[in-house]
């Protein structure tokens, strides 16, 4: 085993995990004495520090092989999605800076960096036993971060409902694992999805399906896709504000990035070489969704339409603020796994879904920014919560605008553009009427998430304020929310810089 | 240098928001001097493109990954709608000079509305106009919400989801034409090169004729119009029917027609004298001809009455599109101008002159207050542009409509007998209106003379004779000189006709 080079691929999750340890150190040593805004902002700082050193980690990891088998992947989706979980993860840290709901903010800042690091180390894995250890480091993390707020019974029950859909899912997720492993003789993915192709294995196919059906329970639990989505609206309206914000962006990114692991080999697995093999097996000639790839392309296929559906008619008649990005959350999913179930071979889709789930993590960071301010003033995450904000904060407003906007899709901003990028690539890979009828469905749920977004933002600028004392956010608050909503417009106008900074990291067609 | 007029636009209205909240006059006179600039680039853009064919002014790759172009081009047509924008714009500030709630804020959604509009009218990318076309949505939202009257939320949220729904059936017909002519271009020069195939614009120019012309307020889709305008300040509801309306009849044009010409093709069988995409929406706009002139004769709001005849007026200009001769396209481009300036007058009148002297629009109380004696300016006007709106000879309407019938009877002289009975419904509601509101036979009480006496009404503003005098001017100057817009809009329909939009 070689170490060093474990050791290099590992390396932005070590200096995490560090940074972890440090922050303990620095709180729980140095500090104990201070005064909490200060033992909170310093917490954060040391945070984000190893969240900028992690970041310089990424660019020059390398890909991590044991014998012929490739365990850790860099370059690529990978190290995009990486940077981005840093990114953000870095930005939910700053935004914690003026928060007051704890009082071990070290303990807090160090859970945050050890699910980032399993953030890190999902984004990268394409070895079902490394997917499965870090998915659970996340995991674990998210719930400790989901009950943090410990004198607050919401937290309590958001976290209990959490863990329990979350542990049953990990069974489901090793259940399937554990058919794959049997089908295949081995747990990469590669090597698992080119052994399923064979006809003695597609003959027990409908192994193939039961395994992908129980990972696709897994994953879309993780996710928050229809129908195991029931934790999201309790986990997101209980949870802190940092963490319902983390769980929001950071582990929807890193849950994406997996998929689209999962995904690629799947697409690469019936790639050119292949190809030749199928052939030479006289299996008839290759169409775009044949073998393992349709039927997890109809497995997601089926997910999407659902969540679509249910996300935004329930999103519909919430009242709590939190609620309805919970729902909306699993609008979005929706429409993301529609791109990964018509999934291309080249880096097409795999750019469009990526640059869909780190825009879309970007906006909530910032739409739970708003509410983490708007709730700190008034004590509540009712939409009435909002009225009259234009009054109380004009830039605050003015955020809450944009970042909504951007969540409906409307453009200039950058939803729309990820939006039409996501539906163009699913259009572009297959052009057949399923897919055709999927994304005109699509298209007509966002036309109906609008009606909920208004309703936030009629409150905020339309209606009479029945409070008009002026709201106040911490200057770091301030100052991440004018960053994100100014890149969201930015962005929005200019889409090439993310897009092309992305196409940097795949190999030139 | 149109290009201008979408700049300043969206720069004014950024400005505008940061503008203090406490000195109103600073932002009215601001918003006043950005829209008289947009009106005069308008006007300097129509001026120099006299003559000529379609000009590209600004092409530059936006997403070069995906073929997508920043392009900017005006054809006659384009500059046709852009100077009604910009008349309309400065019109629309006019009568808003009494607003007095949160005004730096209404402007930048006024201006934010209006840079959308030159946006739309301006483009030479699908993808580009998309873009424009729903940006111009969210400021409505806001402005009817927010300064509206009758039932101002409901009415924004309705227009707000009629406008969504319709551009996501247009976003649904782009991303498709874009994959299946190859993903190359949105352009829409290259898309109508592209050759797509006849059974695709078959089923998708319909997609998005509909989606457009819902916001035309095209028949049975047209029911956001009359509450959207109703609920709306004056000020917006002169710009939904002035150019928000035309927004949705222009997409229809330059994308439904420009894009899938095959898509007006027979299909091949008939049913009940029906056979084409284009037999099903000239009927419906003759529909909305006559159903809107009828539904105006009864309604007992006055400013229903006006939202009721833009459906009916905006069915002339549907109607025209199918027709697809010179004649009949002419007429429509030229009426979309026409009620872009008579509708924004009429709503001025009902909306600013009486009704924020009044405060009421009930006929029914309207006919108590003798306004013919009381505001002879407001009746005098109104007079004025009623027989404007019923297309008497030496006003716009009148040349604009006769071009559309004369264009539907060579098509299908049953389309122009029928909405020859929405032109005599549209002389007796407007009459019924003027009637009602100005000048009612009873003679004033002695009570209501008294409460005359205790309660005058404020003078006459110069803004608002400003405004007047503008709209009316170009009604009167189109009607009498048709030439003057003709010969823009003929050689550009002429090209569009001849080969879609290549």
């Amino acid at each position: 085993m070689n170490f060093a080079a474990l050791f290099r691929a590992t390396l932005p999750e070590t200096i995490l995990e560090i940074a972890a340890l440090i922050v303990l150190v620095v709180d729980l040593g140095f500090l104990r004495k201070a005064a909490m805004p200060a033992r909170i902002a310093a917490a954060a700082l040391v945070g984000i520090a190893g969240c900028a050193i992690a970041l310089w980690a990424v660019t020059i990891a390398v890909p991590y092989r044991w014998a012929s088998d490739l365990l850790l992947a860099a370059g690529g989706s990978a190290e995009v999605a990486q940077l981005a979980i840093l990114i953000l993860t870095l930005l939910t840290l700053l935004l914690l800076i003026g928060s007051e709901f704890t009082r071990n903010p070290g303990e807090y800042v160090s859970v945050v960096l050890m699910a980032a690091a399993g953030g890190l180390l999902i984004s990268a894995a394409q070895d079902l036993i490394v997917i499965f250890t870090g998915l659970e480091l996340l995991s674990l993390s998210l719930y400790i971060l989901t009950a943090f707020a410990k004198k607050s019974g919401k937290s309590a029950e958001a976290a209990v409902k959490y863990y329990i859909f979350g542990a049953m899912s990990a069974a489901f997720l090793l259940f399937g694992f554990s058919y794959l492993y049997g089908i295949s003789g081995s747990t990469n993915l590669r090597w698992i999805v080119q052994e399923s192709y064979f006809p003695s294995v597609s003959g027990g196919a409908p192994l193939l399906y039961v395994a992908f059906a129980m990972i696709a329970t897994g994953l879309g639990f993780k996710v928050a896709a229809v129908p195991f989505h029931s934790w999201a609206p309790d986990t997101y309206e209980g949870a802190p504000i940092p963490s319902a914000t983390f769980i929001a962006s950071v582990s929807k990114v890193a849950s994406f990035a997996l998929l689209i692991s999962i995904s690629v080999a799947l697409a690469h697995g019936f790639g050119a070489d292949n190809q030749v093999r199928l052939v030479f097996l006289n299996l008839g000639p290759a169409t775009q969704l044949a073998g393992p790839q349709a039927k997890w392309g109809l497995i997601l296929a089926v997910l999407s339409v659902a969540s679509m559906i249910v996300g935004n008619l329930a999103a519909l008649v919430q009242s709590s603020v939190r609620r309805l990005l919970a729902y909306s959350a699993i609008a979005h999913a929706g429409y993301i796994l529609l791109g990964l179930a018509f999934f291309s071979t080249s880096s097409l889709s795999a750019e469009a879904i990526l640059y869909y789930i780190v825009t879309y993590g970007l906006t909530t960071v910032g739409a739970f920014g708003v509410v983490g301010v708007v709730e700190r003033a008034t004590g509540s995450d009712k939409m009435d919560a909002f009225l009259g904000l234009q009054k109380r904060n004009p830039m605050l407003a003015a955020a809450l605008l944009v970042l909504f906007l951007s969540l409906a899709g409307i453009p200039p901003l950058v939803g729309f553009w990820a939006k039409f990028n996501l539906f163009a690539a699913v259009l572009r890979v297959s052009a057949g009427v399923v897919p055709f009828t999927l994304v005109a469905l699509a298209v007509a749920f966002s036309a109906v998430s609008l009606y909920y977004y208004l309703q936030v933002l009629k409150r905020a600028y339309v209606m009479p304020a029945t409070d008009d004392s002026p709201i106040r956010a911490h200057p770091a608050t301030f100052a991440v929310l004018l960053a994100i909503t100014a890149a969201v417009v930015v962005l929005g106008c200019f889409p090439t810089l993310l897009q092309g900074w992305m196409a940097s990291f795949y190999p030139a067609p | 240098m149109l290009a201008w007029t979408i700049y300043i636009s969206f720069a004014g209205a950024l400005i505008a928001a940061l503008l203090p909240k406490d000195k109103p006059v600073f932002a009215r006179w601001f918003a006043l001097t950005v829209a008289t600039a947009g009106m005069a680039i308008s006007i300097a853009g129509y001026a120099a493109g006299m003559g000529q064919g379609r000009l590209t002014i600004i092409d530059a790759p936006w997403v070069p990954s995906m073929g997508i172009h920043y392009l900017l081009m005006a054809d006659g047509i384009s500059r046709v709608l852009v100077l009604l924008t910009g008349i309309a714009a400065v019109a629309g500030i006019l009568f808003s000079w009494n607003v007095e709630l949160r005004v730096n804020q209404f402007f930048a959604f006024y201006l934010a509305l209006i840079g959308g509009v030159y946006g739309v009218f301006l483009n030479g990318d699908l993808f580009l106009l998309f873009v424009f076309y729903e940006i111009a949505i969210v400021p409505k939202y806001f402005l009817i919400s927010i300064w509206g009257s009758t039932r101002r939320q409901y009415g924004a949220m309705k227009l707000a989801l009629y406008s969504f729904v319709g551009s996501a059936m247009v976003l649904i017909g782009l991303l498709a034409a874009y994959t299946t002519s190859g993903s190359h271009s949105t352009v829409l020069t290259d898309l109508a090169h592209a050759g797509l195939p006849a059974n695709f614009q078959m089923w998708c120019f319909p997609l998005v004729f509909v989606g457009f012309a819902i916001l035309a307020g095209m028949w049975p889709f047209h029911t956001w119009a009359p509450t959207g305008h109703v609920a709306a300040p004056t000020a917006a509801s002169m710009l939904l029917a002035g150019v928000v309306m035309k927004l949705g009849a222009y997409g229809c044009l330059r994308v439904g027609i420009g894009l899938f010409p095959r898509g007006l093709d027979p299909w091949g069988f008939s049913l009940l004298g029906i056979g084409s995409w284009r037999d099903v929406f000239a009927w419906l706009a003759v529909i909305g001809i006559v159903y809107g002139a009828l539904v105006a004769l009864a309604q007992t709001d006055f400013k229903f009455v006006i939202g009721y005849s833009s459906v009916s007026h905006m069915g002339f200009v549907l109607l025209g599109l199918m027709t697809l001769n010179q004649i009949g396209v002419d007429g429509a481009v030229l009426q979309m101008f026409s009620h872009g300036v008579i509708a924004g007058l009429l709503f001025a009148i009902v909306g600013r002159v009486v009704y924020d002297r009044t405060h009421t629009r009930q006929f029914a109380e309207l006919e108590t207050m003798h306004l013919a004696r009381r505001l002879p300016f407001a009746a005098w006007t109104f007079v004025f542009a009623a027989v404007a709106s019923m297309g008497m000879p030496g006003f716009s309407g009148f040349v604009a409509e006769l071009q559309v019938l004369v264009g539907a009877w060579r098509v299908n002289p049953a389309w122009t007998t029928v909405s020859g009975i929405g032109i005599i419904v549209g002389v007796a509601y407007i009459w019924r209106a003027l009637q009602k509101a100005f000048f009612t036979d009873a003679l004033p009480t002695a009570h209501e003379l008294e409460s005359e006496q205790a309660r005058r009404f404020p003078p006459i503003t110069w803004p608002e004779i400003a405004g007047v005098i503008l709209l009316g001017a170009c009604t009167l100057a189109v009607g009498i000189y048709p030439r003057i817009l003709l010969d823009q809009i003929e050689p550009a329909v002429k090209s569009l006709l001849a080969g879609g939009a290549q």
